[in-house]
């Protein structure tokens, strides 16, 4: 493992523009991915994950303005240049995007938007060599050949959602992001989709950040998970042990959220949050997490705590930290 | 893991449709081969509702006759016979020629299809300047409007389109005659206002060829503002929608330039529905310029209409009638196998 992570994002702001005035999506987030690794960031809906993925392509709308650094391997994307952004995009790092039922283009074939990317970056490839790659491609998500010829349209959700993956593939990058890439698939598939892409990640050592909002998903596959609420991660540390012994009052609701296979006792007492997630443009003062937290103290309406260190390689932003002495 | 092996091993990622290039092509092939048959239905029944529609139109053609000086009084007599027949007997007479290819008009005295024929090829002229001029500018102004939503040339573009797609044809017509033709202030008269060639010019010399587009620019013009401006709005309108289209996303983030993502992703997604539109109004330009080739006195199909209702000349309009209903059926046709070709989700 080089000591250049591959992908490193620094105090990273998030800020959208809109009628109603700025609304901070992002709010000073620090994580980083290395080569080999896959990382998970969990968190609801609303709280700023897919606005990281969107940082660091530089994909994210003229109205958002974002400050920080987005370093991949070691290269700040925010102050690259348009050309070489361009180069970076897919060559470097490429996407997993959420919905694969539209991220592909209807109209064209499979092996037309394969072949895209890897004409676009490899200035050298050839007729056959770009139809040699797509076969491989194809095969390596355990779809057959000829699917190439086909059209989205003719594909199931979870052929999409391979063929995503094969796309996400073509130019070899190093830092591969997946965002939400089960998000409308069926249970079943979103096992084996799942399955599919950390054994390519562990596979190829890529450095893979995996966004969910399913913390048990995140749990068992990734080596290091970050929690997001409001813009923020407020707890961060080795995945198995951040879903099993939550420090955070946040992510212990989060991770109770979703009955624990074989555990029959979990599907009887479902346990989920009260209220919804603050909107990013009006937050409740001190610890955005109050209002919902069960065991909200007097001084969290007061105090907007720090990430503090919370046991071996751990973090959490509460202040129930200090005082739950890290004994396992 | 163990879970994901066992969900791997039951295969529950069914293939809802096993592609191929042959079934692809054989597709397309049933599907034109369906609207043919479905246009030539369309085609029966408009044959014989026209039987109808003339049937209930008033007046009495077989004196509009008498005009004519080659037919006698004996086949005048004739015409009335059969246009006073029960209509069973009616309707078995027009079965023998529903086209009317016998047809003679009582306007001009001359088989129907001859003067057809004698104005079909101006119209043709003006449709093809017109389609051409507004489907270039209107598509083009349209693809970056919607592409630069909210920009200036948006802004501009959209106001002044919407200004000519509310503007009446026939109107704007008028206008460039006082102002290119007749001259007025310090606009140039530079335009004829009448006619479709000067008079005793081969219409095939260079001379006949710029006579023709000199009588053909301001008529052209009148009708290609208005076209133009409905495919600019349409095509802006599908751009706009695809700006949040998910794959343009997968496209930027390959690392295509913005106006190859455009070029390969937006736009022809985005141009389905003005295709469609194209097509159709070519179908019914064809019998539709009847306003602005009125006011020009431009002698095609359209002027040929306007002429043989205010004649009464019921066979002249029946064949004319039958050109309109079979270019719209036609160009619907096209459009559909154009659509077809383009987009698969369609043909399946």
């Amino acid at each position: 493992m080089s000591d250049v992570a591959a992908l490193e994002l620094r105090d990273v702001h998030v800020t959208y523009r809109t009628r109603e005035g700025p609304v901070p999506a992002v709010r000073g987030v620090d994580l980083s991915v290395f080569a080999g690794e896959v990382v998970g960031v969990a968190g609801e809906s609303g709280c700023g994950k897919s606005t990281i993925v969107s940082t660091i392509l530089r994909l994210f709308p003229a109205s958002a303005t974002v400050t920080g650094e987005v370093l991949l391997d070691g290269e700040n994307v925010l102050t690259m240049r348009w050309g070489r952004m361009r180069a970076v995009r897919w060559g470097v790092a490429s996407v997993v995007f959420q919905g694969a039922l539209h991220s592909l283009n209807p109209i064209q074939r499979i092996g037309t938007q394969l072949v895209e990317p890897i004409f676009l970056h490899d200035k050298l490839a050839t007729d056959n060599s770009a139809a040699t790659k797509v076969r491989t491609l194809l095969e390596q998500v355990g779809l057959p050949a000829r699917h190439a010829d086909a059209y989205p349209h003719q594909l199931s959700g979870g052929q999409k959602q391979r063929v995503m993956i094969a796309l996400a593939l073509a130019c070899d990058p190093q830092v591969l992001i997946c965002d939400e890439p089960t998000t409308a698939l069926d249970v079943m598939v979103q096992a084996q989709i799942l399955e599919l892409l950390i054994g390519i990640a562990r596979e190829r050592s890529m450095a893979m950040l995996l966004i969910s909002h399913d913390l048990s998903v995140l749990g068992t596959s990734c080596d290091r998970v970050a929690v997001m609420y409001a813009g923020r991660i407020i707890e961060h540390g080795p995945a198995r042990a951040v879903f099993d012994w939550p420090e955070h009052p946040y992510t212990r609701a989060l991770s109770s959220a979703f009955p624990t296979i074989g555990d029959a006792a979990s599907r009887y007492a479902p346990s989920g949050l009260p209220g919804d997630p603050p909107f990013p443009g009006d937050l409740p003062s001190g610890c955005p997490f109050h209002p919902r937290c069960p065991s909200a103290l007097p001084v969290c309406p007061t105090v907007d705590v720090k990430l503090l260190p919370a046991g071996p390689g751990r973090t959490a932003a509460c202040v129930l930290v200090d005082q739950s002495v890290p004994t396992r | 893991m163990a879970v994901a092996a066992a969900v791997r091993a039951a295969d529950s990622d069914p293939e809802p449709q096993r592609p191929a290039r042959g079934g692809q092509q054989g597709g397309l092939g049933r599907f034109i081969g369906y609207r043919l048959v479905a246009g030539l239905g369309t085609l029966v029944f408009v044959l014989l509702f026209n039987f109808f529609l003339f049937r209930m139109l008033p007046g009495d053609p077989a004196a509009r006759y008498r005009a004519v000086k080659s037919i006698s009084p004996a086949d005048l007599a004739k015409i009335r016979d059969e246009l006073t027949a029960p209509l069973p007997q009616q309707f078995v007479a027009y079965l023998k020629d529903p086209l009317a290819l016998d047809g003679i008009s009582s306007w001009k005295g001359q088989p129907v299809w001859d003067l057809v024929q004698g104005r079909a090829w101006p119209t043709l002229v003006l449709l093809g300047a017109t389609t051409i001029v507004a489907v270039v500018i209107g598509v083009w102004i349209g693809i970056k409007a919607g592409w630069n939503r909210g920009s200036r040339f948006d802004k501009v573009s959209t106001a002044v389109t919407l200004l000519f797609y509310a503007t009446p044809e026939f109107w704007l017509g008028l206008l460039l005659i006082l102002l290119f033709s007749t001259g007025i202030g310090f606009f140039p008269g530079i335009f004829p206002s009448g006619g479709v060639i000067d008079s005793g010019i081969d219409p095939l010399s260079f001379e006949g060829i710029t006579s023709i587009a000199d009588h053909t620019v301001l008529p052209a013009v009148a009708l290609a503002a208005v076209y133009l401006a409905e495919y600019s709005l349409i095509m802006r309108a599908s751009m706009v929608d695809e700006l949040g289209q998910d794959y343009l996303m997968t496209a930027r983030a390959k690392g295509m330039m913005d106006h190859m993502v455009r070029r390969r992703h937006a736009v022809p997604n985005a141009s389905l529905p003005t295709i469609t539109l194209i097509f159709l109004n070519i179908g019914f330009i064809i019998g539709g310029a009847i306003t602005v080739e009125t006011v020009f006195s431009y002698p095609g199909l359209g002027l040929l209409t306007f002429e043989a209702v205010s004649e009464q000349d019921y066979v002249l309009m029946q064949a004319l009638f039958l050109v309109f209903t079979m270019s719209v059926i036609v160009f619907n046709i096209i459009a559909d196998i154009v659509i077809a070709v383009i987009d698969p989700r369609i043909r399946t």
